[in-house]
């Protein structure tokens, strides 16, 4: 292995975080020159992943990286006590959702953020929270993945309240900080007593040591409910349509990886931290109870909404509902793993990326609206289409996909949750398709309520170029996942699911070896 | 590359293009057959309601609200509760939190 191949995954957290740290340094040099550093900062951490990706791909097992000298792994360590990345499949999956949305948020913020002060507090928070996202992902230890969510959460709060001149924000943010503060408590307890017990804090080594006593059950609970609720999942998730409604509309797409990154926490403490300790049915019926919640009183609250980005943010916290619906089927067939039991994981894994690329490309696309309109009241909006056709012709993408309308990436991985989930449960898929058509008929309240009907406003604001790029690059995911689905089910999301499902054992070999 | 399995079946996204695609053709195909010898501009182009004048359409756009009127006052008892539950209150949200994590406790506490 070459040696950047080699240190990729040390670098994904590493080159962000040095962004965060250089860009105010940089940023008295001149705002131009901050702007060509953060660019070249986004496009490394996207190299870099892309590096991650292929090394994992090509090796097909999980890969280490040691901090803080070299350990001989994976034979020879009993007891692992350096800090470990440990990339698989599921790791890297996480890897490219992440880089994708970064890349297209920095590159859409030079433009949004242009004309605002702040922009280097911005793009130093952004480059935080990425190299925390990163950082969750790639862990192989428990203590740094608490680490890595508490960056994760001061950087996030960081940003929804970043406009200070808005009260809205202000609060949303410290409603925000105040429910990740009380989850970081309950996952960094449940860490503690897990440590308590087992003396060690990688989660191979947990996860090969692990039962079903009574700290571990509390331990799994609390970071069930913790992990779940940053994820956004309902009735825990009414922070999000608050976070997401007063974050800059970039960042509001980069929280969506963010509670993606939760909810990759999630699954990697059910599957691979716990396997099949705990009755895998009972746990797999909370998620998939959970996942209707979710589905169905986000969709229902999005069709009420009429400010666009609480109304886009219910409709993002609906879709988590259908990547734990999927997973939750896979976890509650995970013992007698029935062939559709891994398609529904892959269906629930597919979406999750698919849901960023929609969910992004809809919050990019409102940002440039509510520029426009000079409101986010629908109420006050009308004929936006006359004057801005690319926003309109990618807002309508975006929406289309996220609904399941084919030939949309939405519709793949949701078909593939609606089937593997009705053969395991037929009203799991009837509700799932309930929730699809009421989501169609959200988008197409607000697709007719701004941009169809007479110019009743003329734009204030038009998109620039790189805005308008950096939507067309998500628009293009968007379309080619939806046309290509067989391509990168083989490719990204079938190593990633058979990671979790199948992969515990390689997991763990990978750091205690046998 | 574009076929998947989806649990059940297959789907292939080419296939469901093209025929999309064959299909939007025949419509516009058929609508190409219709009349050509109207007189734009005249009223024969004009939208007829029932012989009133046509408002002016800035007074006709339906605002997102409006559209959907009709079903939710259909389901205003579900939405008056669940409204109820979004209160806003911060520690209303951390009461879902702890009422969530007793539920998953004495779930976990029950199973083997």
């Amino acid at each position: 292995m070459n040696p950047l191949s080699f240190h990729a995954p040390v670098l994904l957290i590493a080159i962000p975080l040095l962004g965060a740290f250089a860009v105010p340094l940089i940023g008295r040099l001149g705002a131009h020159l901050r702007r060509i550093f953060t660019g070249l900062i986004a496009l490394l951490t996207t190299a870099c992943a892309g590096l991650v990706a292929a090394t994992v791909f090509s090796a097909g097992t999980p890969i280490t990286y040691v901090l803080g000298g070299r350990l001989t792994l994976p034979s020879g360590m009993n007891f692992p006590i350096r800090i470990i990345l440990e990339v698989d499949g599921m790791s890297t999956f996480m890897v490219i959702l992440t880089a994708l949305i970064l890349v297209t948020a920095v590159f859409y913020s030079f433009s949004y953020w242009r004309r605002r002060s702040g922009g280097t507090m911005y793009d130093s928070l952004l480059f935080l929270l990425g190299a925390g996202i990163f950082g969750m992902e790639l862990t192989g230890d428990m203590f740094n993945f608490f680490v890595f969510l508490e960056i994760t959460s001061i950087a996030a709060c960081g940003l929804i309240g970043f406009r200070v001149w808005q009260g809205r924000s202000q609060e949303a943010a410290f409603k925000t900080m105040a429910l990740y503060t009380l989850s970081g408590l309950f996952v960094l307890l449940a860490i503690g007593l897990l440590y308590g017990k087992y003396d060690g804090l990688n989660i191979a080594y947990l996860a090969a040591h692990i039962g079903s006593g009574l700290v571990d059950r509390i331990a799994l609970g609390l970071l069930l409910v913790a992990l779940a609720m940053k994820a956004g999942v309902v009735p825990m998730h009414m922070w999000a349509p608050d976070a997401y409604g007063e974050a800059p509309a970039p960042i509001s797409a980069v929280l969506v990886a963010n509670s993606q990154a939760s909810l990759y926490g999630l699954f990697r403490v059910l599957f691979t931290l716990y396997g099949l300790a705990i009755s895998v049915t009972t746990l797999g019926w909370i998620m998939i109870v959970l996942a209707l919640l979710t589905i169905f009183i986000g969709v229902t609250m999005a069709l009420i909404q009429s400010d666009i980005k609480r109304l886009i943010a219910y409709g993002a916290v609906s879709q988590i509902g259908y990547m734990l619906l999927g997973v939750g089927v896979g976890l509650a067939t995970s013992a007698g793993q029935p062939d559709y039991g891994l398609v529904a994981m892959q269906g629930g894994i597919f979406h999750m990326i698919n849901d960023a690329a929609c969910v992004g490309l809809l919050f990019l696309a409102a940002g440039v609206i509510i520029r426009a309109a000079g409101t986010r009241n629908l109420n006050m909006m009308g004929g936006l289409a006359h004057d801005m056709r690319w926003t309109a012709m990618f807002f309508m993408i975006g929406a289309l996909a996220l609904a399941g309308i084919p030939p949309f990436n939405g519709f793949a991985s949701k078909l593939m949750i609606y089937e593997s989930t009705f053969r395991y449960s037929p009203i799991l898929a009837v509700i799932a398709i309930l929730g699809s058509i009421l989501l169609l008929a959200v988008f197409l309240k607000v697709f007719q309520a701004a941009f169809l009907g007479p110019r009743t406003i003329s734009p204030i604001e038009r998109p620039s170029r790189l805005m308008l790029a950096s939507m067309g690059v998500l628009a293009l995911v968007v379309i080619a996942f939806g046309l290509f689905p067989g391509f990168f089910v083989h490719t990204i999301v079938g190593p990633a699911a058979k990671a979790l499902w199948l992969g515990r054992d390689a997991y763990i070999g990978a750091v205690m070896g046998g | 590359m574009n076929t998947i399995d989806t649990g059940y079946g297959i789907w292939n996204s080419i296939v469901w293009t093209l025929l999309f695609l064959g299909i939007l053709s025949i419509g516009f195909w058929i609508r190409s057959l219709g009349r050509k010898d109207y007189k734009a501009g005249t009223g024969q182009t004009k939208v007829f309601l029932s012989g009133n004048e046509e408002p002016d359409p800035k007074g006709l756009h339906v605002r997102g609200d409006h559209l959907y009127w009709g079903m939710i006052a259909g389901f205003s008892g579900y939405y008056e509760r669940i409204r109820r539950w979004h209160t806003g209150i911060l520690s209303d949200y951390a009461a879902w939190f702890i009422g969530i994590l007793s539920i998953i406790f004495i779930i976990l506490g029950l199973i083997r």
